[in-house]
Parts: structure tokens; sequence; C-alpha cells
């Protein structure tokens, strides 16, 4: 925990390699999901379930028509930009767990605008909203990074830390000033009509926020690898030392990750305002910020991985709704998957480490 | 003097004293197995995750056996066994330690809540044992101020309290925790001396699991005698900092999570008095507190020089 912490060699720093190493990542990663999906077999058959029909109800859940696609896609929504988030954080060598305080805050600043200003043409409604949501959380994710950077606290507590206090604020503003006008629930009025985004696939929930993230995802993608900004910034993330030393302003490019990071946690957060419950609610995320770490980790932290691995884990969350209530086993199930699937991505030595034993001895 | 003595043995103020002990003793336990990794050279984020498994075992065992110090035996077991698998991750492959604590944290999460549901079953009563029970030790739970904080406790507390000492030999005085030092210095000479960085960090690591295990199921077996999911709610990641409060060192340790519990057990009396202040802000109490401290302390505290470093022993040629 001191100035120079242990996120310097930190992150999965992406192995600077030939030519076949995304392949064999990309592998390695599809072998760490199969191998999640059997150990969630396994406890399944213990449940006293068929794993068959268990993963069959999740797979009809996640992809069995047409809504449940749209679901899935709209659950993807914020888990991509929390992925993101977390994503440019390791891509800058530092660990944003906060992405959760961000979120919220996000979606408070999302609905508060939405409130105040409901007169205003869409055209200009929908883009303050989502922009103040996304200064909301980058504004929320500068403070972990100016303590770093001033005061050498390290990020990892602080994002944490700051995630309880921006929940228990957020309850607050929603018990108090931003309370709804009937003042039962922890929740604000519902945003009027003008605030929706449109449909993309009709009678569906799926909306066109769906677009913008899979434009934000390209744009993250062309940002990252081919802007002087993302080569300094990875620099900065493989070694700290090196970028200081050749002139780059370490600082500054810290401090933008965190905002990136920041902007794209809130983002997510007006997602799911706008999107999915139309108002500011006390529980907004169940951990988007926190599933967007494995997100992050499955998709090797690149962009265009990290919209894979979230789509994955949005079906895996939907499915597992349906396969609660066909077949009695609890959705719960889908954290264990999602963390076992980080536990093989990221113990992938282990094969290496048999295959040596195995050669000396 | 009368009306000082009235104050101190006033039960609302005893009570406070009583929760600053319950509620400082988890960190203080948590802490003192950071301390251990640390002091190797690891940075044990998985805190978290080996307290909330061993509340969770601890009560499930507690629940079902029917008795509260077998429940307690087990949560430090599962805690220590946690530790194993984390050392496996960080040790032995060398895994970046952050990124696999975190993953084990939320595996945890995961895990400890679908067990409880295939023990209890998906209703939403939540079941209870009969915590441990206070047993104040005669005379001295008379004394105003130390009695409450120390003598009118439960026996784990009494245990808890013991540990501190006893770690404080265990890394001050005796050739293991100079080996630890030592690892966690300048892993490559503790290898010159014939020291396992590698065997060293593993059992730092697990003892670490087995404290913080033995943390969690005080929280659901002496404190409230009850589990409910995620009920740490970053009382592992509070221990990191407590630790860095503390330098490192167990009275240090002790010192800082009783002044955490201070901070804690006054803002649940200042809820129950409504002062106020909205709840929430007493809530938030202990999270900003905890930054504050990394604030005033980062940097301020010298870090073992080889914490966060994976070690890879030389090829011998």
């Amino acid at each position: 925990m001191s100035a120079e912490p242990v996120s310097t060699p930190a992150a999965p720093a992406r192995p600077t390699g030939r030519f076949g190493d995304a392949g064999r990542r990309v592998a390695a990663s599809i072998i760490a999901v199969l191998l999640a999906l059997a150990c969630g077999a396994i406890l399944i058959a213990l449940w006293g379930v068929n794993p068959v029909s268990a993963y069959g109800a999740l797979l009809n859940g996640a992809f069995g028509n047409l809504n449940s696609i749209a679901e899935t896609l709209l659950r993807a929504i914020p888990l991509t930009c929390t992925g993101l988030a977390v994503a440019f954080a390791f891509r800058a060598g530092t660990f944003n767990i906060g992405a959760e305080g961000q979120l919220m805050f996000g979606g408070a600043a999302a609905a508060a605008v939405g409130l105040a200003l409901p007169h205003l043409p869409p055209l200009l409604l929908i883009p303050s909203m989502m922009g103040s949501a996304m200064i909301a959380g980058a504004l929320w994710s500068l403070l972990p990074g100016v303590l770093k950077l001033r005061f050498g606290a390290n990020e990892l507590i602080t994002t944490i830390m700051l995630n309880y206090v921006a929940i228990h604020f957020i309850s607050f503003l929603l018990y108090g000033p931003m309370q709804e006008s009937a003042g039962y629930l922890a929740q604000t009025d519902r945003l009027d009509r003008a605030t929706t985004l449109p449909q993309l696939i009709e009678r569906t929930r799926l909306h066109i926020g769906f677009l913008i993230v899979l434009g934000v995802v390209a744009l993250s993608h062309f940002a990252l690898w081919h802007t002087s900004w993302g080569y300094k910034l990875r620099v900065v993330g493989l070694n700290a030392r090196v970028a200081l030393n050749s002139g780059m302003a370490v600082t500054a490019l810290t401090v933008s990750a965190f905002l990136v990071s920041g902007a794209l946690a809130g983002l997510a957060g007006y997602m799911e305002v706008v999107g999915v419950q139309r108002r500011m609610i006390e529980g907004l995320s169940p951990g988007f910020g926190y599933t967007g770490i494995i997100v992050a980790l499955l998709g090797g932290t690149s962009p265009l991985g990290v919209l894979a691995a979230a789509i994955l884990f949005a079906a895996l969350q939907v499915g597992a709704t349906t396969m609660e209530t066909a077949e009695g086993v609890p959705s719960t199930l889908a954290t264990i998957i999602q963390g076992l699937v980080v536990l093989f991505v990221i113990g992938r030595g282990t094969i290496d480490l048999a295959l040596r034993r195995r050669g000396s001895a | 003097m009368d009306t000082i003595l009235a104050f101190l043995t006033d039960p609302v103020f005893v009570g406070f004293l009583q929760a600053t002990t319950r509620l400082a003793i988890p960190i203080l336990l948590a802490a003192l197995g950071g301390m251990f990794a640390e002091r190797s050279g690891v940075l044990n984020i998985g805190l978290e995750g080996m307290m909330l498994t061993g509340a969770f075992v601890g009560f499930v065992t507690a629940f079902l056996t029917g008795n509260i110090w077998f429940g307690v035996l087990m949560g430090t077991l599962a805690g220590g066994g946690l530790g194993l698998m984390l050392a496996f991750y960080t040790v032995t492959l060398g895994t970046n330690q952050v990124v696999a604590g975190i993953a084990f944290n939320l595996l945890v999460v995961g895990a400890t809540s679908f067990g409880y549901r295939a023990v209890f079953g998906m209703g939403t009563a939540a079941p209870r044992v009969t915590s441990l029970e206070t047993l104040p030790i005669p005379i001295l739970a008379d004394v105003p101020v130390l009695g409450p904080l120390l003598f009118q406790q439960t026996a784990l507390v009494y245990l808890a309290l013991l540990l501190v000492p006893l770690t404080w030999v265990i890394i001050a005085r005796m050739s293991a925790g100079t080996a630890i030092v030592a690892v966690g210095e300048h892993p490559q000479a503790a290898e010159t001396l014939g020291i396992s960085v590698a065997r060293t960090r593993i059992f730092c690591l697990i003892g670490s699991g087995l404290l913080a295990g033995l943390g969690g199921a005080f929280l659901s077996l002496s404190a409230t005698g009850l589990f409910l999911d995620n009920m740490t709610a970053g009382r592992g990641y509070i221990a990191l900092a407590i630790l860095l409060l503390g330098r490192r060192h167990p009275w240090g340790i002790l010192l800082a999570a009783a002044l955490f519990g201070g901070a804690d057990a006054l803002q649940l009396r200042g809820q129950g008095l409504g002062i106020g202040v909205p709840y929430q802000f007493l809530v938030m109490l202990p999270y900003v507190l905890t930054i504050l401290v990394l604030i005033g302390f980062a940097g301020k505290v010298r870090d073992p020089a080889a914490l966060g470093q994976p070690f890879r022993r030389a090829k011998a040629e």
C-alpha cells in the first residue's frame, strides 16, 4: 500500500506476443467456461436435479425465443459498460473495483436530470441525461484517483469503501430529497415517456441503448489500439517507470483512465435507469460493478473480448432465473459459475506447471 | 467524582463499551491474519472471502450439530482451506495476488449464498443459533471501562484477545517470525539461508485464512447468531486498512481495531438514539474512516520490500 502499490506489475497485462497468442487466449477462455459449467453441473446434480434439463432450461431462458434473446442482450448492456470500465483501469495498471458505486451515481444523476427537465425536447433531454450520468460516474471515480496519486492511498480499498459510501448516500437521497411523491419506497418518481430510448426489437424491452453500447465498444477498441492516448495508457499499465522515463505524463494518463472508467460505469447506471427500471431505485445494480471485473478478466481486457464475455454472463444470469423457476435450482449458481470461470482463466498456468513437473521428473 | 463514576457505569456507556469489543474482534482477527500474509510478502485481498467462508461454514456446522464450538472450529478450518487455495494461485502459480484474491472473494459470495439455500431451502425465514453467552470474569468484570471492554464478553472474545500476544510472540520472538519477515523483505536472501520462500508463504496464507475464518465465525456465532448473504460487508477490506494503521504489528493492530470498533459502536448507538443525522450517514462512517486511515497512513508506513511480488526461484544451472 505504498506510493508505488501492487498495481504496477499488476493486472492481466496482455502478454506482448507472437501471432497465435490471441487465439490461444480465446481457446483458454473457452476451456475455462466449459470447466466452470462442468463444475456447475456437479452442483446441480448434488442439488438433486438433472444437469441436462437444468442447463436446458438455462439455455432456453437465455436464447429460447426472441424475447429471451432480447432480455439477454438487455442484460449485456450494463455488463459491457462495467466490463469496459474495469478493463480501461486494468490497462492503465490500476484497479477499479468501484464501478458499482460509480454506476449508482450515474443512475441517480440521469434520473435527477430526467425528472428536473421533463419538458426538454427528447433530442436534448436524452443526451443530457446520458452525459450527466457519465460525468457523475467520472467524478465519483476521480476521488480514488486523486487519493491514490496525491496520498498514495491504495485504490483497491478506497474504491470498495467508496462503493459502500455511494450505496448509503444514494439510499439517503432516495429516502430523502429524491424520494417519489407517494413517499413509500426508496425510489424516485417514474420518468416521463420523453426520456425513453426507442425500442430495438418490437414487443421486447431491448432498446437502442444496445447499439449505443456496441458503438462504445468499437470506440474503445479504436481508442485503445489506434490512438496515441491508448498506446500511452498501455505503456503506463505495462511499466509505469518506462512510461515516465520516456516523458509520458503518467499522472495525467492515470487520471484519464480513472475518468473514462468512471464514465463508462456511469453509463451503465443510465442504461439501467432509462432502459429497465424507468426510475432510480435503491437496488439498481445486482452487482454489475463486481461482475464487470469478471467480464474484464474473461474478455482479456480487450473491448471485443469484454463484449463477448458480457453477453455470455448475461445469458448465464438471465437463463439462471428461468432455471430457478423451472427446475428449482437457485439462480445464485450463476454467480458461482462466474467465479469459477475467472479462477480457471487465471489458473491456466496449472497445465504448464503439471507439464513441467512431469518433464523434470 | 461520583458523577464520573456514574457515567462510566451507566448501562448505555457500558453497552457501548461491550459493543466496541464485539465489533472490533472480527476485524482484529482478520487483520492479524493479514499481518502474516503481508509480512511474508503476499497481499491478501482474499481476507473478505475467508471471513465470509468462516461465517458460513461456522454457522451451518453449529446449526446442524448444535455445537457452537464445533462450528467455530470448522469455520476456522474452512478459512484456512481457502488460504491454502489462494496460496496455490499466488505462490505456486505466481498469479497476480490482487486478481486471485478478488476472484476468490466473488466466488465465495456466490458459493455461500448457494450453500445457504442448499442447507436451509429457498424460504425467507432466517434460522438462528443461540450465540455464545457472555461469560463475565469475576471481580475484573466490575472494573469500570476495562470491565465491559475486556471482561464482560463471550469466551470467544477472550480467545481472540489471547491471540494478540500469541501472534506477537510468533512474529517478534520466534525464529519462524524472523523467517517470515526475511521472506517478505528479501526473498532471495532468505532462500540462500535455506528458508523456502514458497513454503513460508503457503504457511502464512493458511494461517491468514485460519485467523480470518475465525473472525468470520465470530461474526455469525458470537456477535449475531445468524448468517446473512454477504454479511461481512467489506470487513475483510477494512481489515487491510486496520493492518496499515496498526503498522502490521499485533499490538498496533489491536489498538487500531479497538478504535475502529469504537467508531462503529458509536454510529450504531447514534442510530438508536436518533440524533437527527440521517442514519445512512452513520452507516457510512466506518467506510469513511477507513478511507481517512488510508489517506493518513499510506506512504508513512514502510511496506515489506517484496510485498505483492510473486517469487520465482532462480533455476540452478
